[in-house]
C-alpha cells in the first residue's frame, strides 16, 4: 500500500467504460488506460486493471486501497474481508434462474427426481438461492457459456447474470426466477479505510455529490 | 516427490526463524518489563471449554475425539484458554493480574484465500482492572512493544463493541430488525446497512445517525459529532468510555497514534466494551486486535473485568521487513 495516494482496482469487462467515466469525473486522468488495453498497471493514475472477480482479492490484501466490482462478484466471494462503501448504480444486471422455454424442465425435475441440476458460474449464489427456497439442487460449475448447459441436457436450468435477457432468448431460454439485482459497488480495504480515511471519505463524498 | 503440508501452514527455516525469534523476543521483553508474566496453555482444549467462552467456540475449525470419546478442539484464540486458566489457577488471588503469552492458534481457512491455518500470536491480558486506565495501559504497551519490534508507522483503531447496539436500543429499533443491521456492520456492508436503515422509517435525525456512525473515523472530534444534536446522549456510556480512554492515552503521549472508528466491530462475541485493531500501512490486514471482555472470565465461575490484545507475529514480521526496506 503506497502512502501518497489511493490505488484503485478497476474491473475490465462490462463495468470498464462506466468506471473510467466515473474516474474522469473525479479528476483522475484515464487517457492512458483507455488507449492501452494490454497494460495492466498505471502508476501515474494510481490504477490497476483486472478481471472483476479479482478485484475483491486485490483489495482484501491491500494491493489496491479501493476497487470497483459488481455485487455478483461480492456475493460469490463473501469471505473476502472488504468494506462495501457505495452502490455506484451502473452496470445493472439481474441474477436469474433460467431454463429452456416452454417445457418447465426445472419443475419437472423437482417433482419427479426430487432435485434440480443447475449449471452456473456462480455456485455459491446458486446454492444459497436453492437452499433458501427449500429445494435440493445439484450445482454443476461451468466456466464458459452457461446457456449451452441446459440445451445439451447437462442440467435442468442455470443461474446466470443477464442485463437484457437477449443471450438467453437467442438460445431458447427464459427467465424463471429473479434472484437479486446487481450493480457496481465501491469497496475498500479495511486497513486503508482507517489509515487513509480522509482520502477515502473525500472520494465517497464526491461520488455521492456527483450523483445527487 | 511431493510431500505436502496443509494449506495455510508453513515450515520455517533458519533465516526466517531468526527474525521471528527477534520479534517475539522484542514483544515478549516489552510485556515482561511492564510486569506481564508469560503463561502457556495447551493447544488442545475440551470443546466445551471453548463453547463456554463463545457460543461459536471462537470459530474453532478442528475437532477430534480423545480416547474417552470426549470432543477436543484446537484453540482458535488464546483469550478463552487464559480466561479458563485465570478462573481455575488464580481463583481467590487478588488482581489485577498481568499475563502474556506466545503460542499458536488454529482456524479453518477457505482454499486459495492466502489465510493462515496455524498462526503464532503474542499477546497480553490485563485481568481485574476496570475502566479506561486499564485499556490505555494495554493499548500503549501494544504500541511500544511494536516500536521495539522495529515498526514505526503502526496505529491502533479504536471503537466500542456495544456502541451500535446501544444506539439501536435507544432509537427503539424493533428487536427482529437489530440482528440484520448488526450483521451488515460486522460484514462491513455499508450499502445494505444504509438500505435496511432506510426501511426502518425513522425520523431523519435518527436515520442519519445510524447511517453516519459507522463512517465516523478520526481523532477525538469524532466523538463530538456522534454525541452532538443527533446523538443527544443515546450512547453516552460508550462515548464517555471512549472519551476517557482517549484522555488516558493522551496522558501517555499516545493519542495521536490512535484512530477512533465508531463502526469497528470484532467477530468474537465476548467483547463488552472498547475494541481495537492494530494497523500498519505495509500490511493489508490488521496486525492484531483485542478489547474489553468483562463477562468472559465470569462464565468460568470467577467474574473479573478484563481486557487484552493479540498480535499476529507473521504479519508483524511483514510490517517490520517493510519498515527495514524504507530505512
Amino acid at each position: 500500500m503506497r502512502e501518497a495516494r489511493l490505488t484503485v482496482a478497476v474491473p475490465r469487462g462490462a463495468l470498464f467504460g462506466d468506471t473510467l467515466d466515473l474516474l474522469d469525473r473525479l479528476g483522475v486522468d484515464t487517457a492512458e488506460v483507455r488507449s492501452n488495453d494490454r497494460k495492466l498497471l498505471f502508476e501515474d493514475a494510481g490504477i490497476v486493471t483486472m478481471r472483476p472477480s479479482d478485484v475483491p482479492t486485490y483489495v482484501e490484501h491491500g494491493a489496491a486501497d479501493i476497487g470497483i466490482t459488481g455485487k455478483d462478484v461480492l456475493l460469490e466471494a463473501p469471505e473476502r474481508d472488504v468494506y462495501e462503501l457505495l452502490d455506484l448504480g451502473y452496470g445493472r444486471c439481474e441474477m436469474v434462474v433460467a431454463a429452456r422455454s416452454g417445457d418447465d424442465a426445472l419443475g419437472e425435475a423437482q417433482r419427479r427426481l426430487g432435485r434440480v441440476r443447475v449449471g452456473t458460474k456462480y455456485p455459491r449464489i446458486a446454492e444459497r438461492h436453492f437452499a433458501e427456497t427449500g429445494r435440493q439442487a445439484e450445482i454443476v460449475a461451468v466456466k464458459g457459456s452457461v446457456e449451452l448447459a441446459p440445451l445439451t441436457g447437462l442440467v435442468d436450468g442455470i443461474v446466470d447474470l443477464t442485463a437484457t435477457g437477449r443471450t438467453l432468448s437467442e438460445n431458447g431460454l427464459e427467465v424463471v426466477e429473479e434472484i437479486v439485482t446487481c450493480t457496481a459497488r465501491l469497496i475498500a480495504n479495511p486497513v486503508a479505510h482507517k489509515l487513509k480515511a480522509d482520502r477515502i471519505d473525500a472520494l465517497v463524498e464526491r461520488i455521492r455529490g456527483g450523483r445527487e | 516427490m511431493i510431500h505436502p503440508i496443509p494449506a495455510g501452514t508453513r515450515d520455517v527455516l533458519p533465516d526466517e526463524m531468526r527474525e521471528l525469534r527477534a520479534i517475539t523476543a522484542a514483544l515478549g521483553g516489552a510485556f515482561e518489563r511492564a510486569g506481564y508474566g508469560e503463561v502457556l496453555t495447551p493447544a488442545l482444549e475440551y470443546e466445551e471449554v471453548l463453547r463456554t467462552g463463545d457460543a461459536n467456540a471462537a470459530g474453532a475449525g478442528y475437532r477430534m475425539f480423545d480416547e474417552q470419546g470426549q470432543v477436543l478442539a484446537l484453540r482458535s484464540d488464546m483469550t478463552i484458554p487464559i480466561a479458563r486458566l485465570v478462573a481455575t489457577r488464580f481463583r481467590g488471588v487478588e488482581g489485577p493480574l498481568r499475563l502474556s503469552y506466545s503460542g499458536h492458534a488454529y482456524r479453518a481457512v477457505a482454499h486459495g484465500s492466502g489465510q493462515q491455518r496455524e498462526f503464532l500470536q503474542n499477546g497480553l491480558e490485563l485481568i481485574g482492572a476496570e475502566g479506561a486506565e486499564a485499556e490505555a495501559e494495554v493499548i500503549a504497551l501494544t504500541l511500544t512493544a511494536l516500536d521495539e519490534a522495529g515498526l514505526a508507522r503502526h496505529r491502533v483503531g479504536l471503537g466500542d463493541g456495544a456502541l451500535y447496539r446501544t444506539l439501536l436500543d435507544g432509537l427503539d429499533v424493533p428487536e427482529e430488525r437489530r440482528g440484520p443491521l448488526l450483521d451488515c456492520l460486522s460484514q462491513r456492508d455499508l450499502v445494505t446497512l444504509g438500505r435496511r436503515v432506510e426501511e426502518l422509517g425513522l425520523e431523519p435525525g435518527a436515520r442519519d445517525l445510524l447511517v453516519r456512525v459507522p463512517e465516523l473515523r478520526g481523532g477525538a472530534e469524532v466523538l463530538e459529532s456522534a454525541d452532538g444534536p443527533l446523538g443527544s446522549g443515546l450512547a453516552r456510556e460508550a462515548l464517555d468510555g471512549l472519551r476517557a480512554l482517549i484522555q488516558a492515552l493522551s496522558e501517555r503521549g499516545m493519542a495521536d497514534r490512535v484512530i477512533l472508528d465508531l463502526g469497528l466491530v470484532l467477530e468474537l462475541s465476548y467483547y463488552t466494551g472498547a475494541v481495537y485493531e492494530v494497523y500498519d500501512p505495509a500490511v493489508g490486514f490488521a496486525l492484531g486486535g483485542g478489547g474489553r471482555y468483562d463477562d468472559l472470565i465470569g462464565r468460568f465461575g470467577d467474574p473479573r473485568p478484563a481486557c487484552g490484545v493479540a498480535l499476529d507475529v507473521q504479519r508483524v514480521h511483514i510490517a517490520q521487513a517493510a519498515e527495514e526496506r524504507l530505512q
